[in-house]
């Protein structure tokens, strides 16, 4: 079956995929679990350099930064104005002018402040960058967002690191059926069923880390994960049957037996 | 006259070779360059203006890399 690509900002990715790179056991884990994944834009966060070298260097050194998309985020701002300082410096270390916005209003559930983030959106886009904005699943945010110019509307399918899955299919939905610009789920996503289930409600993507670095086996979920958005994308696009409360027969009821 | 300046990089105090530039803090700290991203008083400095910005007294510098992140 033929997809439409998956196009943000005018640039095409084949995987619909897009993974983290926080919190793995160790940097080889990570490596060869985005390798599983299939992914191609990969996130990174921006901090300060540890200048008496007791953590470990850059995560450049462990990606080749030439096969990826690094999508920079500013996880951690809490204020617009942080936020827009965070992605100023992720496009000065990066190689591309997008950024994955995201103005955190909670500390406990890190759920966005959306006033935060609708504000911060609108000074980025006007600089010039390509803003794919972390939001909740409320349609008139990310109807907002679009407005601003934002290059995709990310909706969390439940809170970052939570792991519970895809909370308001119906909200994700209204906002893909109502947006032009790409929606991504982002965050909440915990095993593959979570995954396949998100891309059948006919998102264009989804975006995930903590599902593969928490995982017992990080390498073999990342390659679950990858199936299951196949599979999603898939059924989504095949049109999935009715569903009825009766049964209705598979096989014929004529040539029966007297 | 002190020969050093005490300037704020990255949240710690300090001191530097007065008339230093941006590019020998970012020598005398083991840093490449190509590596990390430098603000000076809430301003970026890009890469081939490194060698032309002087630090001074009661500069706060940040110097910033990609880490993991989701």
């Amino acid at each position: 079956m033929l997809d439409i690509p998956f196009t943000i900002g005018g640039r095409s990715f084949h995987s619909r995929l897009m993974v983290g790179t926080g919190k793995y056991r160790d940097n080889d884990t990570m490596a060869r679990a985005i390798e599983a994944s299939g992914a191609e834009i990969v996130t990174v966060a921006v901090r300060r350099v540890d200048l008496d070298r007791t953590k470990e260097e850059g995560v450049l050194y462990h990606l080749d930064a030439k096969r990826y998309f690094l999508l920079a985020n500013t996880a951690g701002c809490y204020a617009a104005e942080d936020a827009v300082r965070y992605a100023r410096l992720a496009r000065e270390a990066g190689f591309n002018e997008f950024i994955k916005l995201e103005v955190i209003g909670d500390q406990e559930t890190l759920l966005p402040d959306v006033q935060g983030l609708l504000v911060a959106a609108q000074t980025l886009v006007a600089e010039g960058f390509k803003v794919l904005a972390y939001t909740n699943e409320d349609l008139v945010t990310a109807l907002r967002l679009e407005d601003a110019g934002c290059a995709a509307v990310m909706p969390l399918a439940s809170p970052i690191g939570s792991g519970l899955g895809l909370l308001n299919p119906f909200g994700v939905r209204t906002i893909k059926r109502r947006l032009k610009v790409p929606v991504v789920v982002d965050a909440g996503v915990g095993t593959a069923s979570d995954a396949c289930l998100t891309m059948e409600q006919g998102v264009d993507g989804i975006l995930m880390n903590t599902a593969l670095a928490a995982a017992r086996d990080p390498v073999a979920m990342a390659r679950a994960m990858r199936l299951a958005v196949e599979a999603g994308r898939t059924a989504y696009l095949a049109g999935r049957m009715p569903k009825r409360e009766v049964a209705v027969p598979s096989s014929p009821l004529e040539g029966m037996l007297d | 006259m002190n020969d050093m300046v005490d300037v704020t990089v990255n949240g710690e105090p300090r001191a530097v070779a007065r008339g230093a530039t941006l590019l020998e803090l970012l020598e005398s700290l083991a840093l490449d360059p190509r590596a990390v991203v430098v603000e000076h008083n809430r301003t970026i400095v890009r890469r081939p203006r490194l060698a032309a910005v002087t630090v001074a007294p009661g500069d706060a510098i940040e110097l910033v890399h990609f880490v993991g992140g989701g």
